[in-house]
């Protein structure tokens, strides 16, 4: 029975040698000699935040090659977006990157109005502002989360997901969902604000900025938060250019890069906000980043609240040939029910041309790609995702730190794997 | 000591061993720290304080499927992680339940394509199915209440 087991172990140690051979050229020959170690972290892996998988050639405890493989979440939304109408393409969108499904949703709605030239009133643009700011307040919550519990500190997790109920609270509000809301659409959004939305956003600004600075209080000087962030993962600002690095993680490097003021979108241009730098590049300044990021997200918010005070008006385009006309409307006017059913049932067609937009989620540049055909479906889309970059920046990224050091890493450049694969 | 002292004065209990197991694999159910998609965001905030799963005994994931009994597959299974879920299950020890969560792991949600199982009981059997796209907290919970009146119902002949 020994000898058997004995037997098998080497069968499958020469299976294991042979699929070495594979990873000749991206691995280095000492891994094929066994002098370092392979070792493979995920998909199945706590700090990999999804699915990602990588394979991990290790010199004692330092890394010395990473190499990613991505597409355990591959979902084909690219694909069936092109057997769909434009607008009913949209709740695939929310999927993509599901932290912060209202900037997926302004990605391709501001894509979709480049391609029909349609304008977007300004209280739907204001809207739209105060779902993306709050989105980007949820998305790097949980990624405050995920990320001090990565590094060991469990109790983050609680207080960011307490605070985030609340921005939950208010996508519910205005959609109906606390997540995949499809509330921003081409044209607009789906529906002016409810009442007591203006009571409850005032609400959470008002104890917010309090509770970024318990989370502060929790990690800013905390030494052990500072050992295992200062100095690693540095990322020089030419090598987070050369990977097409956006958002905090470009950020972090000291680039200023911020779509929001180098090509301003839905009216950023109209409020005062700064974009905070890094000056190292390592994983302490991008958490920095981010923490600052919450309170300009806050200032943003307040301007935007005052605003939905006075600014009045429609909500959505009230071009009919490509927005749904108000549901009163159905009642009293035959060319409103004509109009109603044609969106509903045909869509519209859009020219055949190709255009690319792109917005500032929370991770960063989020582009989306469209060529029409002239009917009401497109030839193709193709979303330019912020985590597939910093996915690919990874191996670089990583080279020589330790291999505790890697959650850090993976954890400062925040990914979401759905973002990444699609 | 044991039951004399937990009980005071309320004199002998009795009950079978069938329903004091049960009673017990309900009140620590050790789910299996994994997450796909969506709705493993939903599970997390189903985890942590305002839903708090530790008040049904679920505080504890596991990172490894050998010390885990609850396999919740939060999200939409592609065909390339497909073989991965099945060897987690395989890893896991009896006696072994699996909550399908989300609509894209209960039937392919809205993704009827190339790349997404539809369901996932294509792949390993499933005792409850939590609908929703993806579900509220609360309908987890319910899914998770479910299960454990499920579990109550098991017999001893049937223990494998």
């Amino acid at each position: 029975m020994a000898v058997a087991t004995q037997e098998g172990s080497v069968e499958a140690q020469r299976r294991w040698e042979g699929s070495l051979d594979h990873l000749r050229g991206l691995v280095s020959e000492r891994a094929v000699t066994g002098e370092t170690m392979l070792l493979n972290m995920g998909p199945h892996h706590p700090s990999t935040h999804g699915v990602l998988r990588l394979l991990l050639e290790l010199d004692g405890e330092q890394i010395v090659t990473c190499l990613p493989d991505i597409g355990f979440l591959h979902t084909g939304i690219e694909k069936s977006i092109e057997d769909k109408s434009y607008e009913k393409a949209l709740p695939l969108t929310d999927r993509m990157d599901y932290l912060s499904p209202m900037s997926n949703n302004m990605a391709y709605a501001a894509a979709v109005e480049k391609l029909l030239d349609l304008d977007v009133p300004e209280r739907g643009q204001l809207i739209r502002v105060v779902c993306l700011e709050l989105a980007r307040c949820a998305s790097h919550l949980v990624w405050l989360g995920t990320h001090a519990i990565d590094m060991g500190a469990m109790s983050v997790l609680l207080y960011a997901f307490r605070e985030r109920e609340r921005i939950l609270g208010m996508f519910e509000m205005l959609s109906g969902q606390r997540m995949m809301g499809s509330y921003i659409r081409p044209g607009g959004v789906w529906r002016d604000v409810p009442d007591d939305f203006l009571p409850t956003l005032k609400g959470f600004l008002n104890d917010f900025p309090a509770k970024v600075d318990d989370y502060e209080a929790l990690l800013t000087q905390n030494p052990i938060w500072k050992d295992r962030a200062q100095g690693v993962g540095v990322i020089e600002p030419d090598v987070a250019l050369a990977f097409g690095m956006t958002g905090p993680a470009l950020r972090g490097s000291g680039v200023n890069w911020d779509l929001r003021k180098a090509q301003p979108y839905s009216g950023y241009e109209t409020y005062d906000f700064s974009v905070p730098l890094g000056e190292h590049g390592d994983v302490y300044d991008r958490y920095l980043i981010r923490i600052q990021e919450f309170r300009e997200s806050m200032k943003i918010l307040g301007q935007a609240a005052a605003r939905l005070e006075t600014v009045k008006g429609p909500y959505r385009s009230q071009n009919n040939k490509y927005c749904p006309p108000l549901r009163s409307e159905l009642g009293q006017s035959m060319e409103a029910v004509i109009h109603h059913f044609k969106l509903w049932t045909y869509g519209y067609d859009a020219p055949d041309d190709e255009i690319y937009s792109a917005i500032e989620s929370p991770r960063g540049e989020i582009g989306c790609y469209i060529h029409g055909t002239g009917a009401n479906k497109p030839r193709r889309v193709h979303f330019k995702t912020p985590s597939f970059m910093h996915i690919s920046a990874l191996p670089v990224v990583s080279r020589g730190y330790l291999l505790a050091d890697m959650v850090a890493i993976i954890g400062s450049v925040d990914i979401v794997l759905g973002d990444c694969d699609r | 000591m044991g039951v004399s002292s937990k009980l005071g004065n309320l004199g002998v209990v009795t009950t079978t061993v069938e329903q004091a197991v049960n009673w017990g694999r309900t009140g620590a159910m050790w789910p299996l720290l994994f997450g796909l998609a969506c709705c493993a965001i939903e599970y997390m905030s189903s985890q942590a304080s305002s839903y708090d799963l530790s008040r049904f005994g679920m505080e504890l994931n596991r990172a490894t499927p050998r010390q885990a009994d609850l396999l919740i597959v939060s999200g939409r299974l592609t065909r390339k992680m497909a073989p991965v879920v099945r060897q987690l299950y395989d890893q896991m020890a009896e006696p072994k339940w699996v909550i399908s969560m989300g609509d894209c792991a209960s039937c392919g949600g809205v993704y009827n394509n190339y790349a997404i199982v539809q369901g996932v009981d294509e792949i390993i059997p499933v005792d409850v199915y939590v609908a929703g796209c993806p579900p509220r907290p609360e309908q987890l919970l319910h899914g998770i209440l479910t299960l454990h009146e499920k579990v109550k119902s098991e017999r001893i002949a049937d223990w494998a």
